[in-house]
């Protein structure tokens, strides 16, 4: 860069890193990638996340599971809703992220972080109503109370969508973690810096180090190890979306100790639209609990 | 020990009742028609007598019995009311209630359990669930779930609950609109082709269920049929994947309900009479041959020796044989194959350590029998405290503190069941929370019910079956 030729100040630049278990390392090996705006010019270099990345988010995410899931379902709404007010405070820095990732205009890129502002308020209304809208009681032919919940599956892969950087990526992030997941999340691969910046947006809104773990680069490279990672538990094929070559490859390896899988769709979906029910269910386990009544 | 007050005059049911062919062929489009393929026999596994030859569908009986699915569901079944499709399920389970005793005694000689089993818990599950489902067909609406139907559904079940599985798998699916092309386990068919029967006699219109008898090859051709939508799938975690794998990149859904290495926990506090009586008939009820069946008892150290007492002295008042006998336990064990493998892996329970002990009983000359058995001593790295047995074998563990209980449960690939017996309810309720399973029965074992919805955590399997969730697998 020039030297700021008469006095203007030079500005202090990001370094955009992983978030790995509420750390914000660079990728173990040491790799980065030029991560580049709409028309080709280089906005920064991301972090390269490499499989042993994936692994050790994979570890945090774990490790992070027994306290998020634990936590009431009133409190992880808390908490998801505060992602959304400090992601609103910070509306003016996304809307350039966004405007600069992914090449549209700023009214475009302003409906954007406030979509994504309002998805995640949406499902942090969420947090304490899914167990009554999909869990109850079932009336059994015995003297038995049974009482069917849904419980969070475990540590979900999450591959996000290449196109939409934020709205996109809040999109298939909320619903796994309001559910008591917790996530291991490969970015969008050309457009990853909104995700970093979302990683500090999480990292100052009260979710535990380990319960969404972002990992910027290339998913056609990072998402085969997730997908046949025996910790795993469930895997969004989202990112891959248009490749049902890829999708399949994944999905068969996914087989291999019968995660969840959502497969990718033909085409990246409107993120706009609102999400179905099975956005949370997908990751969601039912457990039904019997015990005899008498006295 | 006075076991001679316990001796029962043998009370036989008739098998009378049932009329068996000598040959069947294949249920397609309403009728039975002959396989291209070859046959196999069917075995009474308690005689080793020969029921019945079966024909073997292959691939292009697979596919001629897809078509008349497809056929069936574009032409009748998806543009008939749900009103009217469900009076159809109400016949049937109307009828099944009619032939029950047939269905039972049939049941009995085809698997190998005990009358007593078939008769009060088989059959009456098979009648209720279509019942319960055929209740849904007009009301698909409220489900949650959608109410169009997906269209052909290829569905695979078990042997060890033959016709329970067959109906945990149609009566949904024709509920929400679906036809079906079913399969039975190899060994286990009759009940099945008499279930076909029983369709014609609600004149169910043809080509809504179809029945193709088979082996493993059957069922490959029958899940990798291109112009399946769906694939419904009971049996082994190794062949669930298979399928998984067969079905990935495909539009197909996909509800898999697989093994299982259910812990039944006993807490010091836990009524011990019940909790023992809940322990047996947690594994050896249908001669552990059951997904869910609680294989692993963690049982709390200081009543361990206490628990242990009471469960061989139950256990050796187990009465072990003819499974048409009314006053049997504990039936034959399906397959000389299923046998082996409860061998080989009892045998290697005592290879690495630990310690056997078997229920003193006189089995049979001929079938295939294993005696009630359990092992102490277990470690978690044993074999027989991580795999799968299938049979009336019971590892036992201990444990300490509810922590180590929870964690111990949990330490397995699989999810499907957990049993927990104490009389504190706080402690019922976390541990319930804490355990990572799909069913969790606590001050019982092995209950089931139509309302209820059934299935796996992690490698046990995914979607559920029973209740309203029993729909989501079925509609779009």
């Amino acid at each position: 860069m020039t030297p700021s030729p008469t006095g203007t100040r030079a500005d202090v630049r990001k370094t955009y890193k992983l978030y790995i278990g509420g750390a914000f390392p660079r990728s173990e090996s040491g790799h980065t990638y030029e991560a580049v705006d709409a028309k080709g010019r280089f906005l920064a270099n991301a972090a390269l996340a490499s499989r042993k990345d994936a692994r050790d988010a994979v570890v945090a995410a774990r490790g992070a599971f027994g306290g998020w899931s634990g936590r009431t379902a009133y409190n992880r709404g808390q908490v998801v809703y505060r992602v959304a007010e400090v992601l609103e405070d910070r509306r003016a820095q996304f809307v350039e992220a966004v405007q600069r990732s992914e090449g549209v205009s700023a009214r475009q890129a302003s409906a954007t972080v406030d979509a994504s502002v309002d998805r995640l308020v949406w499902y942090a209304g969420w947090a304490d109503k899914v167990d009554q809208v999909v869990g109850g009681s079932n009336p059994v032919a015995g003297p038995y109370f049974n009482l069917t919940a849904p419980e969070p599956t475990g540590v979900v892969a999450v591959l996000a969508p290449q196109a939409s950087s934020l709205l996109g990526l809040v999109s298939v992030v909320a619903p796994v973690i309001v559910t008591g997941n917790t996530a291991v999340v490969v970015s969008s691969f050309r457009r990853p810096l909104p995700a970093v910046t979302f990683g500090e947006v999480l990292a100052t809104s009260d979710v535990p180090g380990g319960v969404v773990n972002l990992l910027t680069g290339d998913a056609t490279s990072i998402g085969p190890w997730l997908a046949a990672h025996m910790d795993v538990n469930a895997i969004d094929l989202a990112g891959l979306a248009g490749d049902a070559v890829l999708s399949a490859q994944h999905e068969v390896a996914a087989a291999d100790n019968l995660k969840r899988v959502v497969r990718a769709p033909a085409a990246e979906p409107d993120w706009a639209a609102e999400p179905p029910l099975t956005a949370m269910t997908a990751f969601l386990e039912t457990k039904t609990v019997w015990h005899p009544r008498g006295i | 020990m006075a076991r001679t007050e316990l001796e029962y005059a043998p009370a036989p049911e008739s098998r009378s009742i049932v009329d068996i062919r000598a040959s069947y062929g294949l249920f397609v489009g309403g009728e039975f028609v002959d396989g291209h393929g070859s046959s196999f026999k069917t075995v009474n596994p308690a005689t080793e007598e020969v029921l019945a030859e079966v024909a073997e569908a292959d691939e292009r009986d697979v596919d001629l019995a897809v078509k008349a699915a497809r056929r069936a569901y574009d032409r009748v079944w998806s543009r008939m009311p749900g009103a009217e499709r469900a009076k159809y399920l109400f016949r049937i389970a109307r009828i099944i209630a009619e032939r029950s005793r047939e269905l039972a005694v049939l049941e009995s000689i085809d698997n190998g359990k005990p009358i007593r089993e078939a008769r009060d818990v088989d059959v009456p599950i098979v009648a209720a669930h279509f019942f319960y489902y055929a209740g849904w067909a007009d009301k698909l609406k409220h489900s949650g779930y959608g109410e169009t139907p997906l269209g052909v559904a290829a569905q695979v079940i078990p042997w060890n609950f033959p016709l329970m599985m067959l109906a945990w798998k149609v009566a949904p699916a024709l509920a929400c609109g679906n036809t079906v092309v079913l399969k039975p386990a190899e060994t286990t068919p009759l009940t099945a082709l008499l279930f076909a029967e029983i369709c014609q006699q609600a004149e169910l219109p043809p080509g809504v269920v179809n029945i193709v008898t088979g082996a493993g090859a059957t069922g490959q051709a029958l899940v990798g049929h291109p112009d399946v939508d769906k694939v419904a799938f009971t049996g082994s975690t190794e062949v669930g994947k298979a399928i998984a794998r067969t079905v990935a990149g495909t539009d197909k859904r996909l509800t898999l309900e697989l093994g299982g290495k259910a812990a039944n926990i006993v807490f010091d506090d836990a009524p011990l009479d019940q909790a023992v009586e809940g322990v047996v008939n947690g594994i050896f009820f249908n001669q552990g041959h059951v997904c869910c069946a609680g294989s692993r008892l963690l049982v709390q150290e200081s009543v361990a020796e206490e628990v242990l007492h009471r469960l061989k002295r139950r256990m050796a008042t187990l009465r072990v044989g003819d499974p048409l006998d009314k006053n049997t336990d504990v039936g034959a064990i399906n397959s000389p194959e299923q046998l082996a493998r409860i061998r080989e892996l009892s045998a290697a329970g005592e290879a690495e350590g630990a310690e056997r002990w078997t229920a003193p009983c006189q089995l049979p000359d001929t079938g295939w029998w294993f005696a009630p058995t359990l092992f102490t001593d277990v470690t978690q790295a044993h074999r027989i405290a991580r795999e799968e047995i299938f049979g009336p074998v019971l590892s036992v563990l201990t444990f300490r503190t509810p922590a180590e209980a929870v964690a111990k449960a949990n330490n397995t690939p699989y999810g499907l069941s957990a049993g927990i017996w104490s009389d504190k309810g706080s402690r019922i309720l976390q541990v319930a929370s804490q355990l990572r399973a799909g069913v969790v029965w606590a001050n019982t074992f092995n209950q089931f019910d139509p309302t209820s919805p059934f299935g796996g955590y992690k490698e046990s399997g995914q979607g559920r079956e029973g209740g309203r969730h029993g729909l989501e697998a079925y509609l779009r």
